[in-house]
């Protein structure tokens, strides 16, 4: 890996500068080393996206295959109820994973960053660990603890809280659960660079003026992050709704979200050119939000 | 001061929470018999010594590590070159390329997955394990991207200047100052595309799910036929590895400032 980079770079360093000058038409060094990556994210990435989207305005054969069509058929689906419950479950329940993660993660980071290095590394370690795990390990774990004869209810019968164990899943609390176990280190990692290069004199100083703790950690460090939490507030949103395999493991078909129905309508009823559909809807949103937050909390950069 | 015991227990509590799920899933698989108790009945290794012998676990266990890789490494060499060329030359097809890079972090993976799948089918790979390993390699881009960029900005000027006027070539800049300070980075950004890719379900599913079993594959396909031990002790396999690599990191580089605190104070 490393010397096949330097063999790019060599090559790319020792090609004269003549031919770059010569030829106007030929990418000069510094570009010739960007083809082969140009390639691979062009072709690879956005072709792909690119076709996605000329697929959502195909004809979709009944018996499941597509041909080359412009018609809004499966636009059109959208005010299907199916489709119309589903997106209103997944803004809902995401918007409360979002709100719930992120008031958590502002002052657990906001205590974690101001710890010593060597307690802070095993809690990120901690929190790396749960974040790419992805959804497969973390499901099956969710679905042992709330099961009936490993589950937390077995704990609370013996703390004579419960008369018997029970499972707790499938059902939305379950999916609640284990989505905020998902998205709260990534929440705590998004606002983990801004809260660690906080400067530490604010709350000092409103210390000094008499204030507890808690008192300056909410009236001083709180509003001077307000553009940090707003945007954490976005990109947890944006982050749940791509939660595909929790709503399936543990909740039941009328729990799943849009990324479940995206994926149940291409693989499961083949109907490519309506996932397709869905799946632009949701890039739109995403992407939409995201541009949106980044020029509101750029603006504010600037001015501030 | 009130919040003198407050805030352990506040980080305690959350740090105890998140690991609950871990906790079970660790005494569920040193169970005797082919049941899922907490706390275990019995004690045995068996289900262990099953994932690490039996060619039906070994077999994903392989394919999921060769892909993770390949991936892995088609990341960073796509990554590599677009950070340094940004960063010491600021091309704008280099910018461009960074920021079509950070694109698939900001859209529900399922997006991505059918977008490959869709791409695959009319080229005529689908379900092939290059077309997975591709998808993995251009999907992780991100990672690489954001981290060796974190490790370029903390290269000072003055050394690189220093360097050129005692004569270095860019070649010899690059290699001498440059690779050596953003070796951690693109080890650490490797740590994380890897155990990212080893656990990736949908893409894979979408991509060759049929065809390519991978190891997550495997476990919810299992998870349709019933639970076992087996799928538990797996999992904590999964989990540790994933912890001993990210503690590798940490030893090796500055795992702080590689999740982007740039705070230096201690």
């Amino acid at each position: 890996m490393e010397t096949q980079s330097e063999l790019q770079h060599a090559s790319t360093l020792s090609l004269p500068e003549i031919s770059s000058a010569k030829r106007w038409w030929w990418p000069d060094a510094k570009t010739t080393i960007l083809i082969p990556p140009g390639i691979a994210l062009i072709g690879l990435f956005l072709v792909p996206f690119l076709i996605m989207g000329a697929v959502s305005f195909y004809y979709r054969v009944p018996d499941g295959f597509y041909v080359p069509d412009f018609r809004l058929d499966n636009y059109l689906l959208f005010f299907d109820p199916i489709f119309l419950t589903a997106l209103a479950r997944s803004l809902i329940l995401c918007a409360t994973i979002s709100v719930v993660c992120v008031s958590l993660a502002v002052p657990f980071t906001y205590i974690v960053s101001r710890m010593r290095r060597s307690a802070q590394v095993p809690i990120v370690i901690l929190l790396l660990c749960i974040l790419t795990l992805s959804e497969v390990i973390l499901g099956f774990s969710w679905t042992i603890l709330l099961s009936r004869t490993a589950g937390v209810s077995n704990l609370l019968v013996h703390l004579g809280m419960m008369d018997r164990a029970v499972a707790l899943y499938p059902s939305a609390f379950a999916i609640v659960l284990a989505m905020l176990h998902f998205c709260f280190p990534f929440a705590v990692l998004t606002i983990y660079p801004p809260i660690s290069r906080f400067d530490k004199s604010l709350p000092e100083a409103a210390a000094t003026l008499g204030a507890t703790p808690i008192w300056a950690f909410f009236s001083v460090v709180v509003p001077a992050l307000r553009p940090t939490i707003i945007s954490a507030l976005v990109l947890v949103f944006v982050f749940a709704l791509g939660a595909y395999l929790f709503p399936q493991m543990l909740g039941r078909p009328e729990d799943w979200t849009l990324s479940v129905l995206i994926t149940d309508q291409a693989i499961y009823k083949s109907n490519i050119p309506f996932a397709a559909a869905m799946s632009v809807f949701l890039c739109i949103i995403c992407l939409g939000l995201i541009a949106g937050i980044t020029k509101l909390t750029k603006a504010k950069g600037t001015q501030g | 001061m009130k919040s003198s015991y407050l805030t352990p227990l506040f980080v305690g509590s959350i740090v105890l929470l998140l690991s609950l799920p871990f906790i079970i899933v660790a005494g569920v698989s040193f169970n005797e018999k082919k049941r899922l108790h907490f706390p275990p009945r019995g004690f045995s290794l068996d289900w262990f010594g099953d994932v690490v012998t039996k060619s039906e676990w070994l077999q994903p266990i392989g394919t999921s590590l060769v892909v993770a890789l390949l991936a892995t490494a088609i990341s960073i060499m796509i990554a590599l070159p677009v950070c340094l060329m940004l960063w010491r030359h600021g091309i704008f097809f280099a910018k461009a390329l960074f920021g079509l890079g950070m694109v698939p972090f900001m859209l529900p993976p399922v997006t991505s997955a059918l977008g490959f799948l869709i791409f695959w089918s009319e080229v005529g790979a689908y379900g092939s394990f290059w077309a997975l390993i591709l998808s993995h390699g251009v999907f992780l881009v991100t990672i690489p991207l954001i981290m060796i960029s974190l490790g370029l900005e903390t290269i000072e000027k003055e050394l690189l200047d220093a360097a050129s006027s005692l004569g270095a070539s860019e070649f010899d800049l690059f290699r001498t100052v440059v690779m050596p300070l953003i070796t951690p980075f693109i080890f650490g950004s490797a740590a994380f595309c890897f155990v990212l890719s080893l656990n990736e379900y949908i893409i894979a599913f979408m991509v060759a799910g049929f065809t390519v079993e991978t190891l997550p594959i495997k476990i919810v396909n299992s998870l349709r036929y019933g639970y076992s031990p087996a799928m538990a002790a797996v999992s904590l396999l999964s989990v540790l590895s994933a912890a001993i690599l990210f503690a590798a990191v940490a030893r090796f580089g500055d795992l702080l400032k590689m999740v982007g605190s740039l705070d230096q104070s201690d």
